[in-house]
């Protein structure tokens, strides 16, 4: 990479190189990279093309977003406005009502089958989706026009990827996520309420570095992000093996930073990196279990918002051990039939010979000790 | 001129052929060794690197061997010449136990075709308790062998040659007389270096001092052990008297190690353990046991003259010594995890190298002057003895 081109972003994103190349290798690191991709990822986001995003919001709460926006390696909102150009999102732009509408509208036409389409909040389908209307437009008719002509469709939050707690029964407004209406595309979904910021903004990274969405799961999750349950890198997962789990909040063991699998901790169902990448970056213990609060579950669908918070998660894969693992292994041969048999036949043997011998000795004489002592 | 003859008679006998069979099976169980390596044959393994072999060939083997070095002592050192009929039955045990024990050591060697390395100058690490046994053992070996050279010269040479070898001789008796000194110690030392991998029991630093003591008295007790066995078998005079005298020696070694051993238990706080250590509590104590018997089987003086109890005492002091060797070495010495217990072939090779020793003992007192003739048999004889020694003859 040439210098200009570092001091070129240096002066259009007001950071420092060395934050710039770190924001490149946290990236990288995040997704699982290997090495060099850091590089290729600061490549590309020096030179590339600032790409145009298109933002929707429908049934949510914004959640989403506050959630980016507090993202910081480095400050979100240079690398949003920067990096990208957003041409569109209700909680950030300048313009408001028709003005907006033609601004999104004059994007999609200049950026036709460029542009990356992120949706944010469940999309209500019954009665014609008349639950949820942007500028007179539903958001079933909003979301068709805006994935016709996108270059790739992010669904970021629960609620845009499986229907999210708008969908929780009744489900009065029929709400559902955006792979479902969008069936002849392919979505890749950021669940979680909020999801990790960086998961989202890994996966653009990704995108504006090799031309194409990372490897995703059957429900189009990220698998650099989705493909561990919360279980498997609990950091009180040691007290599940051990058997001690908090009882009650409040009690001795949640205290103590016992398990919080009986209070419902939906971990061990819950498939997401929170334990490994935690939030709002200020470190250890920065997630909802690090905290003392069981796990309920807000990636998963069916789970989140589904299940009741308390109630006793159902146990995927990693089940309670039987029995403490060694944490020695044993080697070595121990004793076996023959060597025993050996040993004991021998030493009989010695024995019996030996005992035969000191019998016979006293017999045939008495020693003549009349000159014992004379030395 | 010579108070010493040979035996005579048959050396096809009962043991001799049993004895035979079982070298020649573990030389077979050798040849597997060597061709298909260490795990063919025995259970020694990362975790217990030194098993049996080690245990039993080389550091019990070489206590039992003790018998030339603890009567060489007394005879060349303490200058008690009555002892001297000893001397030669106990040196040439003592130069096949030593050689075997360090004959052993290749065949517990992974990578023997190295073992030049520890003799060769540029190789060898001098600061290593290793390297002490290793080098001392081999010349005690060589200057055990050249000790009992008078049987030769009086076998095969004339009466110059023995002259000769007798202005010589007293080098190597006072090698003989330190070098043991030197690596039995050493054999206890190699078990300070292996710090916590042995039970607080049996670690101290004194273990130099008792691994020494017990080889001593190990020494004297096979002289006792041998003789009786001898007389016993070849239906020779009894040498009840003169060995009534080493057992005083036994009496005072062992009272002496008993002492140092619980004094340091206690000094260091340790006393607890001698109950709480569960089997090897036991062991402990099974190896106390049999250290005490001697000592008070032979307190009484009337005792002392009892070939029965004499040789109980023996006995006893051995499988003591023995007991604690392999105590030390193998049964409190412990890595997490690790289990052993020496497979059959092993204990069959040890088996086999302890009946080359009887085989080539039996050799020797039926073909070399080794034992002193019946008929000369007593306190008074003509011996071979450091120059100093010489004048009170």
């Amino acid at each position: 990479m040439k210098d200009s081109m570092l001091t070129a972003i240096e002066t259009r994103l007001g950071l420092s190189r060395r934050s710039f190349m770190q924001f490149c290798a946290a990236m990288a690191a995040t997704m699982g990279l290997p090495k060099g991709a850091d590089a290729q990822i600061a490549h590309a986001l020096v030179s590339a093309k600032r790409p145009p995003v298109i933002w929707l919001h429908f049934q949510e709460c914004t959640g989403c977003t506050e959630s980016m926006l507090r993202a910081e390696h480095p400050t979100l909102e240079k690398l949003i406005l920067d990096i990208i150009s957003l041409d569109y999102h209700e909680t950030l732009f300048a313009a408001a009502g028709h003005q907006a509408e033609a601004a999104r509208r004059a994007s999609m036409a200049a950026n036709k089958g460029k542009y990356l389409l992120v949706v944010e909040g469940a999309i209500p389908t019954k009665d014609n989706g008349i639950y949820c209307k942007v500028g007179g437009q539903t958001a079933l008719e909003m979301v068709h026009e805006c994935a016709a002509d996108a270059a790739a469709i992010i669904a970021i939050g629960s609620c845009a990827s499986w229907g999210g707690m708008p969908s929780t029964s009744p489900n009065p407004t029929g709400a559902t996520g955006a792979p479902v209406i969008l069936k002849d595309k392919s979505v890749v979904t950021i669940p979680g309420c909020p999801p990790n910021p960086y998961n989202f903004l890994s996966t653009v990274v990704h995108y504006l570095t090799f031309g194409k969405l990372p490897e995703v799961d059957a429900k189009g999750r990220p698998k650099f992000a989705y493909s561990r349950l919360i279980h498997e890198n609990c950091e009180r997962r040691p007290h599940f093996d051990a058997g001690r789990f908090a009882q009650e909040f409040g009690d001795e063991g949640h205290r103590k930073g016992y398990c919080l699998y009986k209070l419902g901790c939906k971990g061990p169902e819950t498939y997401a990196n929170c334990p490994s990448i935690l939030f709002g970056d200020v470190g250890s213990g920065s997630w909802p279990v690090g905290t003392g609060h069981p796990c309920i579950g807000c990636t998963e669908q069916g789970i989140g918002f589904q299940k009741p918070i308390y109630e006793l998660a159902e146990l995927k894969y990693v089940l309670p051990p039987v029995g403490y693992p060694h944490i020695v292994e044993e080697q070595g041969q121990g004793m076996s039939a023959g060597s025993a048999a050996l040993v004991a036949g021998v030493g009989g043997l010695a024995v019996g010979a030996g005992a035969m011998m000191a019998r016979n000795l006293g017999k045939n004489k008495k020693p003549d000790d009349t000159d014992f002592g004379k030395e | 001129m010579s108070k010493h003859a040979p035996l005579g008679g048959s050396l096809i006998t009962r043991t001799t052929v049993i004895a035979a069979v079982l070298f020649v099976l573990s030389m077979v169980l050798l040849a597997v060794r060597f061709l298909k390596g260490l795990g063919a044959v025995a259970n020694i393994n990362n975790g217990y690197p030194w098993g049996i072999w080690v245990a039993y060939d080389v550091v019990i083997g070489t206590a039992f061997a003790c018998g030339g070095y603890a009567m060489a002592l007394l005879v060349y050192i303490l200058n008690k010449g009555k002892y001297h009929p000893l001397v030669r039955p106990a040196l040439l045990a003592s130069m096949f136990g030593y050689s075997l024990g360090g004959f052993s050591v290749i065949f517990d060697l992974g990578r023997y075709w190295n073992f030049w390395h520890i003799m060769t100058p540029g190789y060898a690490n001098p600061n290593s308790v290793m390297f002490e046994v290793a080098l001392c053992v081999a010349c005690y070996c060589v200057v055990l062998w050249i000790e009992f050279t008078p049987s030769f010269a009086e076998k095969w040479g004339g009466p110059a040659l023995k002259r000769r070898l007798n202005n010589v001789l007293f080098v190597f008796i006072a090698l003989g007389c330190l070098l043991p000194t030197m690596h039995q110690s050493s054999l206890g030392t190699l078990l300070v270096v292996f710090g916590q991998l042995i039970h607080p029991l049996w670690q101290t630093r004194l273990l130099p001092l008792l691994f020494l003591m017990s080889a001593l008295a190990m020494g004297f007790s096979i002289v006792i052990f041998e003789a009786t066995l001898v007389t016993s078998a070849y239906k020779r005079p009894s040498e009840a008297r003169i060995l009534a005298f080493v057992t005083r020696y036994i009496v005072v070694l062992m009272s002496a190690y008993l002492l140092l051993r619980w004094g340091d238990l206690a000094y260091e706080g340790k006393l607890g353990l001698v109950f709480s250590s569960g089997g090897l509590s036991l062991m402990f104590w099974l190896e106390n046991l049999l250290f005490a018997t001697p000592i008070v089987l032979m307190l009484p003086k009337a005792n002392r003259v009892n070939e029965r109890l004499q040789f109980l005492s023996a006995v006893s002091m051995l499988l003591g010594g023995g007991l604690y060797r392999i105590d030390a070495y193998l049964v409190a010495y412990g890595r997490p995890g690790w289990h052993y217990f020496p497979s059959v072939g092993e204990l069959l090779v040890t088996l086999g190298i302890i009946a080359l020793e009887v085989l080539a003992y039996i050799v020797f007192v039926k073909r070399l002057p080794v034992l002193h003739p019946v008929h000369a048999a007593g306190p008074t004889h003509a011996v071979e003895r450091a120059p100093a020694a010489l004048t009170t003859e």
